[in-house]
């Protein structure tokens, strides 16, 4: 994962709103093809980092930087239609790329969704969203997937899919992931790095670094170590994944 | 036998309709109705400034809903008051001013209930023009817009990561509604002109599978509506814009009655 040419960089990052610091020199680096997960509790500015990040929101200091030419695909947290918009989940993917609109079907399959092709967005339910959002993201073939809270509204088991169904995408496509979560448990396992937020940086690295980091224990307390075995367990049982994974990383 | 100004109030009243189909729509998804309601109260506010300044009435109207779609436009980016709130300030703010600045102009009397609720029988060539350029002008404007503004009805941020000028066109469709509004009056006046956008387009919203059907039923149901209320009106000497009003409500409530499974592709 040497790249040495940034998709998305952030450099000492401030911003302030009403006098409140959202968010403290932030520093952020995707390399192509890397997955980075910003997890952080609530009100960590996890969001508001991301927002920075697309562009959507400028800081009050600092610089963003994102590679000439990037194309990203990006999946916001929700997505509310009113019932009296009349849209199928099959317009809503063929409007975000008109010259790729046969790319529907296949790409709504590619997240196991294709069953939902014909229904109105506003019906399905919120982990088919979370699939049909994913797959609008897909739609424009992106260099950088940008994903904020993925598997939101999704069962546990469902979780699970669409974390390893992401390590797929960006195995297969080799597409920089960059990632929010608050969950801790599931995502340790399908991500790269770890960017811990409150604010500022409490700690980032590895997942391995991450979890064992003081800052990460202190901030997070007893859900972290809780955690811990969840992470060792899941690393037991998804060995298989984790081996597919290292072996598709060497290939992008 | 058909009068001229019948015919006038005919065509005049169709060509509003059409307007409004696709206007009301987006109205109707983007939970504007409201909003579109503050911009029709400040008409009494360029009917004051028509006479003022010696301008065209229509002309005056257009004026002042496109300055208040300007302030509008700004106030919503402030996040200290709710949007209804501060439409609510808005709304009755212009209503109440008009009507100040009206009865200040000693030498002026004007029929308050031809503002309000429309004259729609007196509609002359002017008018006419008026409907037809101004309409004309706001509907080429919103096919002009149609791809971006869809896009953004359904997620802003998503939108402008994609690449569309979000505030640009927001603008834009905002001029163009209060051109819509502005040139609405005459038929249906200043009280119900938001009825004309959001029941026509409501109505539709059962029968259409996809945005441009839901647009393009709205208008034929509004046209539908203002024949029936034309000829309500002819026939029962009731006034004519209520009475439009009056059968746009009846064909709602009629296509409630339709059972679902009977319209294809709808959902």
């Amino acid at each position: 994962m040497n790249e040495p040419c940034a998709l998305l960089e952030l450099c000492d990052i401030n911003l302030v709103r009403g006098g409140r610091h959202l968010l403290q020199q932030v520093d952020l680096k995707l390399g192509r093809g890397e997955i980075l997960t910003v997890i952080g509790p609530n009100g960590a500015g996890k969001t508001t980092l991301l927002r920075v990040g697309l562009g959507l929101l400028p800081p009050t200091s600092g610089r963003v930087y994102r590679h000439p030419g990037v194309t990203i695909g990006y999946m916001p947290q929700r997505l509310h239609i009113d019932p009296t918009f009349p849209l199928t989940v099959k317009r809503f993917l063929a409007m975000a790329d008109v010259k790729r609109s046969g790319k529907v079907l296949p790409m709504l399959e590619e997240v196991g969704a294709a069953h939902v092709l014909q229904s109105p967005l506003f019906s399905i339910s919120g982990g088919e969203l979370q699939r049909v959002l994913l797959a609008r993201a897909l739609m424009r073939e992106p260099d950088l997937l940008v994903l904020d809270e993925p598997v939101q509204g999704v069962d546990v088991h469902g979780q699970l899919d669409l974390y390893k169904l992401i390590t797929r995408i960006r195995n297969e496509r080799g597409c920089a992931v960059l990632m929010v979560s608050h969950d801790l448990h599931l995502v340790m396992a399908a991500t790269d790095r770890v960017l811990c937020l409150n604010r500022h940086i409490c700690c980032s690295g590895t997942p391995e670094i991450v979890t064992n980091h003081p800052a990460y224990l202190e901030l997070f307390g007893p859900l972290a170590v809780q955690h811990l075995a969840v992470y060792s367990h899941n690393v037991n049982h998804r060995h298989d994944t984790h081996s597919d994974r290292s072996g598709g990383a060497d290939v992008g | 036998m058909l009068d001229d100004f019948l015919l006038r109030a005919l065509l005049g009243g169709l060509g509003v309709a059409l307007v409004a189909g696709p206007f009301g729509s987006f109205v109707v998804w983007r939970r504007l109705a409201y909003f579109g309601d503050t911009l029709a109260h400040s008409a009494l506010l360029g009917i004051a400034l028509g006479f003022l300044l010696h301008l065209n009435l229509t002309l005056g109207i257009i004026v002042v809903c496109q300055l208040l779609a300007i302030l509008l436009f700004f106030g919503q980016r402030q996040r200290q008051l709710a949007s209804d709130t501060l439409l609510g300030i808005f709304s009755h703010g212009a209503l109440s001013l008009g009507l100040v600045a009206l009865a200040f102009m000693e030498h002026i009397r004007v029929d308050l209930t031809a503002y309000l609720f429309g004259d729609i029988l007196s509609i002359g060539l002017a008018d006419l023009g008026w409907i037809f350029g101004g309409g004309g002008l706001a509907l080429a404007g919103l096919l002009w817009l149609w791809k971006p503004l869809l896009a953004i009805t359904i997620h802003e941020d998503l939108a402008r990561v994609d690449g569309v000028p979000v505030d640009r066109i927001n603008w834009a469709f905002l001029g163009l509604i209060a051109l819509t509004v502005a040139v609405m009056m005459k038929v249906v006046g200043l009280l119900l002109v938001t009825s004309l956008l959001i029941i026509p387009a409501a109505t539709a919203r059962r029968f259409a599978g996809n945005p441009e059907v839901m647009a393009l039923l709205a208008s034929l149901i509004g046209c539908f509506a203002v024949a029936v209320g034309l000829y309500g009106s002819f026939t029962w000497d009731t006034p004519a814009g209520p009475s439009i009003v009056v059968a746009a409500c009846g064909l709602f409530l009629l296509s409630l009655l339709l059972p679902k499974r009977l319209i294809p592709g709808s959902f």
